[in-house]
């Protein structure tokens, strides 16, 4: 089937029930979606599918089909992705950084509904990113920057 | 003092240095510091090495035997070779070491990353390395210009005559540099000249970590890469009976099932259809030393067995000298297994060629790792070529002294003709052992008519981190019998009391573990800084005021509970529903203290602000010390509130991160960082920000509640809904 990733459009030959995590890890190439918990659990491998934040974890690519799905590799190339990367850089966020992709592409996704959040906006909408290196505060703090640049 | 060595010859010649590029490598000779003193506690001192190059194009690479696993070592070596060397140091590219005796920690035969040494002990080592490269390119321009080399000086990437204004750029240098003979000892800065040092710098390595390109162990493709999981044992050292490899085979993908020491490996062109393959087996085990094992049926042999005499750890004035009258206090703190779960699951990419064995891995661990696999593969060490990755997270768990997830991936790969990387699903590594030792501390105290301690003890039982590994040679103390990760923290107790014992029980177990940040500190701290709390408490004095007193001779303790006591506000009102804790240790050479604000919620606890004060000696960067300290108490708080791996049947009962809940956004406090200014020579920074925080919480719930908390996670302790 054809997976369309970041603007461009990718044959894949998979299972339908394979998740999309792996299929664009391993069978596109693309590696910065990052496998954490394979349970919809920590957040690393989020996605945008059609806009939406998506655990690539759980999500069939029999679901995506026709679909348009960018991954960490793409944000960048939006002006909102772009500015939620230098807030990311301007905060000096990434500790080990493993997280940090499905990081950004949640608050990329927070920023596009709620352009200024606030702290429990923050809250709701990253609490299912999880960061080992305590990452949170300086987050936070790039999401504000973001939406105040 | 200066010179090439057999481990740069050999480093020259495996990394095929470019022609005309200046390759320096330097044994540099062990600094008496503090710090190093400190790093090198469990062996003598020896050497600390480095590698720069310069390119003709007059590009810098610095080669780094350290693993970059979050801590900002990459950045912090960078800083300090760009003090000295003169370059614009943002441009200065970091890339990984392979494993050669160049990169050994000091006084250990072993290349690792671990005990919060790093930049402690680069300190001397990566100015003395960018001072070295300047003085040979000051003295390749000399010869070039014609002029004496006094009259040279290094700026931003070029060496100037300031007195004709000509100048030469690094690269144009490289070549007539690389043949010149080793420099002798260049001068160093003083610390008044310092331009990096001391600045709060950002990190090298943040753009590649914000747009996807940043290359973890997990994220290495080779040509024919497959992509292999395994099933391991139900219980630690069960090993495997026999298995039908058809259920597997019928997964598309799958192309083999072939069996290693751990278990049974499927390997496949995807991981979906490894874990798919690696799922529908059924192998069958037999039983091992820890089949039938129970976490919580040790938790009560270790409370009887604390109850009774141990191997004396330390021992001060003599117990038998406390006043009959004194008033006495005691009580029992238990803290359990714990898992290190960083975001990145195990994994480890082998590739056989006749060449030998490529090994790409974020590991912490590379010269056991090279032992290790040289060993399964059946080739000479030289054989063998570590390639070391970003770490997605380490605490601990990437330093296997036992080699396990390099051994098995190795193991696994020698049956191809292809590289494979043996991945670890979430639940393989959550349940793969290697854990935080689970301990428990008996602690007694007799309080003097003025409320302080004339007499301590304190028995910990626990299980030893280094006894019984290939390290132990090194760290056992032959007099006792122990290794100090079942005693640090509790054996070096700071506060001054006349008589003090500290006692060991220490036991092996079937359940293999590890050092997991800041290793037994997180066990005694918890124990210690309660306790004292406790006595406080019992003698009617504010547990700043305390401490402070039973810290006369301990000036950084004292400065470091001052500052995080001040940047808190401890003694200042509190909205209602809240309070302050405070707590201080020693480990890795700095001291940090912590004051934690609580409330409570339900019955559950909420920390929503933590300031933390750390002594570490000379900042080298205080950004990077800012967020070793959020990082160390997001960790440790995720631990205190929530961290536990119990056993019950053999099995390990926790899976995922649904039943080993860490802090998430919503929960995470504030923290605040702050260092006490000093000129001492830099201490450790990544761990000693973890041990404080479970104390510095449990005493402010008590403050709030009355209630004391005397087991992690604090989970266990039934807390009143609302506030006292």
């Amino acid at each position: 089937m054809k997976l369309d990733i970041n603007g461009q459009s990718h044959e894949v030959t998979a299972p339908a029930d394979m998740p999309l995590l792996w299929a664009v890890r391993d069978l596109v190439g693309l590696t910065g979606t990052k496998y954490g918990c394979g349970a919809g659990l920590c957040g690393a491998c989020t996605v945008h599918i059609d806009g939406e934040p998506t655990r690539s974890c759980l999500t069939p690519i029999s679901a995506v089909a026709g679909k348009k799905i960018t991954t960490i590799e793409g944000i960048g190339h939006t002006p909102l992705g772009k500015k939620v990367q230098e807030a990311w850089i301007a905060e000096d966020v990434p500790q080990c950084g493993y997280c940090q992709s499905g990081q950004i592409m949640s608050a990329v996704a927070l920023l596009h509904t709620k352009p200024a959040p606030s702290d429990d906006d923050i809250n709701s909408a990253m609490n299912g990113n999880l960061c080992r290196c305590g990452t949170y505060n300086r987050i936070r703090k790039a999401i504000h920057r973001a939406a105040g640049a | 003092m200066l010179g090439p060595d057999e481990s740069r010859r050999s480093f020259l010649k495996s990394a095929g240095a470019a022609a005309g590029a200046l390759v320096l490598g330097f044994v540099l000779p062990a600094t008496n510091s503090r710090a190093a003193a400190r790093a090198a506690a469990r062996a003598p001192a020896a050497d600390v090495n480095a590698f720069v190059r310069i390119d003709t194009d007059g590009a810098v690479t610095l080669i780094v035997g350290k693993s970059e696993m979050g801590q900002g070592v990459f950045t912090g070596y960078a800083q300090l070779l760009g003090e000295e060397l003169e370059v614009d140091w943002q441009r200065v590219r970091v890339v990984s070491a392979p494993v050669a005796p160049a990169y050994n920690v000091p006084g250990l035969p072993v290349q690792f990353t671990g005990g919060s040494m790093s930049v402690a002990t680069g300190f001397e080592a990566m100015r003395t390395a960018g001072a070295a490269a300047r003085s040979l390119l000051i003295e390749a321009a000399a010869l070039e210009l014609g002029v004496p080399s006094a009259q040279l000086h290094a700026e931003n990437g070029s060496v100037v005559h300031a007195a004709s204004g000509r100048h030469l750029g690094y690269g144009a240098l490289a070549s007539r540099a690389a043949g010149l003979p080793a420099p002798a000892p260049a001068t160093l800065k003083a610390p008044a000249d310092w331009k990096l040092i001391g600045k709060p710098l950002k990190r090298l390595d943040t753009r590649e970590k914000v747009d996807g390109t940043a290359g973890f162990g997990l994220d290495v493709r080779l040509k024919n890469m497959h992509f292999a999981m395994v099933a391991r044992a139900p219980s630690f050292g069960a090993t495997l009976d026999s298995f039908d490899a058809a259920p597997a085979k019928a997964i598309p993908g799958v192309v083999a099932v072939v069996a290693v020491p751990s278990g049974v490996a499927v390997v496949a062109t995807n991981t979906w259809a490894a874990r798919r393959g690696r799922d529908a087996l059924s192998p069958k085990w037999r039983d091992g030393p820890a089949t039938g094992f129970s976490s919580s049926a040790l938790a009560k042999s270790y409370a009887i067995l604390a109850a009774t005499p141990g191997a004396v750890a330390f021992t001060s004035g003599d117990q038998s000298r406390v006043p009959a009258d004194a008033r006495r206090l005691d009580a029992d703190y238990a803290t359990p297994y714990l898992a290190h779960a960083a975001m990145e699951p195990l994994n480890c990419c082998v590739s056989f060629t006749a060449a030998g064995c490529d090994i790409y891995s974020g590991t912490q661990m590379q010269t056991p790792d090279m032992m290790a696999a040289a060993a399964v593969a059946g080739l000479v060490p030289d054989k063998i070529r570590i390639h070391t990755t970003y770490l997605g997270g380490g605490f601990g768990r990437r330093a296997s002294s036992a080699s396990d997830f390099v051994r098995e991936a190795v193991a696994v790969a020698k049956q191809f003709p292809f590289p494979v990387m043996t991945v670890w699903s979430r639940e393989d590594d959550m349940k793969g052992g290697y854990y935080r030792p689970q301990a428990h501390n008996r602690l007694t105290a007799a309080l003097g008519a003025d409320g302080f301690p004339v007499g301590w003890t304190h028995t910990l039982v626990g299980q030893p981190v280094i006894k019984g590994t290939p390290f132990a040679a090194m760290a056992v103390d032959p007099k006792t019998g122990l290794d100090a990760t079942t005693h640090e923290g509790a054996s070096d107790l700071p506060y001054k009391i006349a008589n003090v014992r500290v006692e060991v029980h220490d036991d092996l177990k079937p359940v293999p573990v590890l050092w997991w940040r800041s290793v037994g500190h997180s066990n005694s701290a918890f124990a210690v800084e309660s306790f004292v709390d406790e006595c406080a408490h019992a003698a009617g004095k504010d547990p700043l005021a305390y401490r402070l007193a039973l810290l006369a001779d301990h000036p950084r303790h004292r400065a470091a509970l001052k500052l995080a006591a001040e940047k808190a506000g401890w003694g200042t009102p509190l909205p209602a529903g809240r309070a302050r804790g405070i707590a201080v240790h020693e480990s890795f050479g700095s001291v940090v203290a912590e004051v934690a604000e609580v409330s409570i919620s339900d019955g559950v606890p909420q920390v929503h602000r933590v300031v933390a004060a750390i002594h570490c000696g000379t900042a080298i960067n205080p950004n990077l010390i800012a967020q070793q300290l959020e990082s160390a108490v997001t960790f440790g708080l995720s631990a205190a509130l929530h961290g536990e791996i119990t056993l019950e049947g053999g099995l390990v009962e926790q899976s995922n991160f649904n039943d080993y809940e860490v802090v998430r956004h919503a929960a995470a406090p504030q923290v605040e960082a702050f260092v006490v200014p000093s000129s001492d020579a830099p201490t450790g920074v990544g761990e000693p920000g973890l041990p404080p925080i479970a104390p510095a919480v449990a005493n402010a719930l008590f403050t709030l509640t009355g209630t004391r908390a005397r087991r992690l996670p604090l989970s266990h302790t039934t807390f009143p809904a609302t506030p006292a």
